[in-house]
């Protein structure tokens, strides 16, 4: 068992990483990576968000859905799961570590209508995966997600120095360069089959 | 006919839960397991209903709990301040969003209430009467060009062919314009603008739309002559020149500069106007706006931006007769005998507004005319598509 849950680990941050393989997240991808400070400060955020939810939505998954029939309710139901997380945990960080609120605070409204979150609880879903398997998948996309990020906000840092052509100044190139980061991320396909 | 309506409804209701029941709900409860022969299956549909509203519930109370008992205390000011704000994070204040600058404005005794560009000073009044701030009243900024010689009026030293730009003409030898001081006419100024707001008329020189230029000062960095300077929108009456040159050598390179006769110095009624290095300036500290000094220049170098000027009216019920009105009019425009109604002589009168604000009775209106007061510079501001 724990080997399958190291190897969805690993298959979910770097073979079938969300960013680069299955192209999700890209706003947030785009918009945070400018500043490795908030390129940080979101893989943080998202990772802790994106476990927290995809244990919450198995719960739900398991215990209410399976035996009632609600399959077919699955979006539903994980959207409003997360979005009622979400709120709650925003309340919460307020009170009681305001410091990492006005740090963090901004993402958590980003990440409620997060597709990569909501993709987590619903692979998970239709896999069948066990609450550990769950839980190695999360924590397997919340770093590749991070990982993304990262590589990103420190190549962006340094094209900020770059002589860039006008046309492409901006958003074009950094689409250039996460097409041309996938291709390397392809790399890691024959690494492990499921 | 009501009879009519409500069977035209109920049809209609009937239709739509018909296609509903017998061909979504079908289709959603095949994955749900339960039947799909075309029957509706309660079960299903009471389930989803029960399980969506205790969820529902569930969260709803969580969240409650969670409000009630992690409450932050905020200054409700802040809020409110919020409210009145655009919400456009833009970040022209100089803080993070709208949020950002609610909390400084209200928290800091020192941030001044006018920060919000996009709000204007509608905001700013609002917000100084939520956090109990002074608004200092802002005076609206303008791009205004220092140069009315254009092609037809002023003298060039050599044919310039490089390329048709400022920066660069300036580079052979200043630029081709015989005054050293003047606008080359190639239009850095319009392509630097970001709002579109400048074009070149007819004769090469730029004209900023009154209503489009935000007074950001990218065309005064981009001039390379120091030809335009932002002013304020009020202070209408500019000394359109720039030349320190002597005033004989400014006739024979341009019809319309300064020459520095001191001609406005003698006609302003309030000593604004001073000549320094061969240019007359005026302080618009002083400047009352009266427009006098744009009819009294013999080189017509002093533009007058206020297309239309009023005229004054005496009221003759209120009129008691006290001459102040005829002692500060600067054109002797207004005349009368003392304790009889005094009269204005509309074809002198300037629309300096001298007299009105000095009437003990109240009894001068000024009322805006159109004809024949419009000045000269208007006619030649017609724009060129370039």
């Amino acid at each position: 068992m724990f080997q399958h849950a190291l190897t969805i680990f690993i298959a979910s941050a770097l073979i079938n990483n969300f960013v680069f393989s299955r192209y999700l997240g890209l706003c947030i991808f785009f918009g945070v990576t400018k500043k490795m400070e908030t390129a940080v400060g979101m893989s943080f955020t998202f990772t802790a968000v994106m476990l927290i939810s995809a244990a919450l939505n198995w719960v739900i998954y398991t215990y209410v859905m399976i035996p009632y029939h609600l399959g077919f309710l699955k979006i539903v139901i994980f959207i409003g799961t997360i979005a009622a997380f979400v709120q709650a945990a925003d309340t919460i960080m307020k009170k009681v570590v305001p410091a990492l609120y006005y740090k963090l605070g901004i993402y958590l409204a980003l990440i409620v209508t997060n597709c990569v979150i909501l993709a987590v609880p619903l692979i998970n879903a239709e896999e069948n995966y066990s609450l550990f398997e769950s839980m190695a998948m999360a924590l397997g996309s919340g770093l590749g997600f991070s990982l993304a990020l990262i590589l990103m906000a420190s190549i962006r840092e340094k094209l900020e120095l770059a002589d860039v052509p006008k046309s492409f100044q901006g958003l074009p190139i950094s689409f250039v360069l996460t097409g041309l980061i996938a291709l390397a991320f392809l790399g890691f396909s024959g690494m492990i089959t499921l | 006919m009501y009879e009519q309506m409500t069977n035209i409804l109920l049809q209609l209701v009937n239709h739509v839960a018909s296609v509903f029941l017998n061909n979504i709900l079908p289709q959603v409860s095949a994955e749900g397991g339960a039947v799909a022969d075309g029957s509706i299956p309660w079960d299903t549909v009471t389930t989803t209903l029960v399980v969506l509203a205790g969820l529902g519930i569930v969260f709803g109370v969580a969240l409650a709990i969670v409000a009630a008992r992690f409450v932050v205390k905020q200054d409700p000011k802040v809020e409110k301040v919020r409210e009145t704000l655009p919400g456009a994070n833009c970040g022209a204040c100089g803080f993070a969003g709208c949020m950002g600058y609610a909390e400084a404005v209200a928290g800091n005794p020192d941030v001044a209430v006018s920060l919000c560009a996009p709000g204007k000073s509608a905001v700013a009044e609002k917000i100084a009467e939520i956090t109990g701030k002074k608004a200092e009243k802002v005076d609206p900024k303008i791009a205004r060009v220092f140069c009315q010689g254009g092609n037809s009026l002023s003298q060039r030293k050599f044919i310039y062919t490089g390329v048709m730009d400022c920066t660069a003409a300036v580079l052979a030898a200043g630029g081709d314009k015989s005054c050293e001081y003047g606008c080359l006419g190639y239009a850095t100024c319009m392509r630097a603008c970001p709002f579109d707001a400048i074009k070149m008329s007819a004769d090469n020189l730029p004209i900023i739309n009154k209503e489009k230029c935000t007074a950001c000062g990218k065309c005064v960095a981009a001039c390379p002559k120091q030809v335009i300077e932002l002013a304020l929108m009020s202070k209408a009456v500019v000394i359109s020149c720039h030349s320190k040159d002597k005033g004989i050598d400014v006739k024979k390179k341009c019809q319309v500069g300064c020459i520095a006769c001191g001609m406005c110095v003698r006609t302003c009624p309030v000593d604004a106007i001073k000549i320094d290095n061969n240019l007359a300036r005026i302080d618009h500290g002083k400047c009352v706006v009266c427009g006098l000094c744009t009819k009294k220049c013999p080189t017509k170098a002093i533009l007058d931006h206020i297309p239309v000027r009023p005229k004054a009216f005496i009221d003759p019920a209120k009129c008691v007769g006290i001459d102040v009105c005829e002692k500060v009019c600067p054109v002797n425009a207004i005349s009368g005998e003392v304790k009889a109604v005094h009269k204005v002589n509309q074809e002198k009168c300037i629309g300096c507004r001298m007299c009105e604000s000095r009437c003990p009775k109240n009894a001068i209106t000024m009322v805006e005319v159109s004809v024949g007061a419009a000045q000269t510079p208007v006619k030649e501001q017609q724009p060129v598509s370039a």
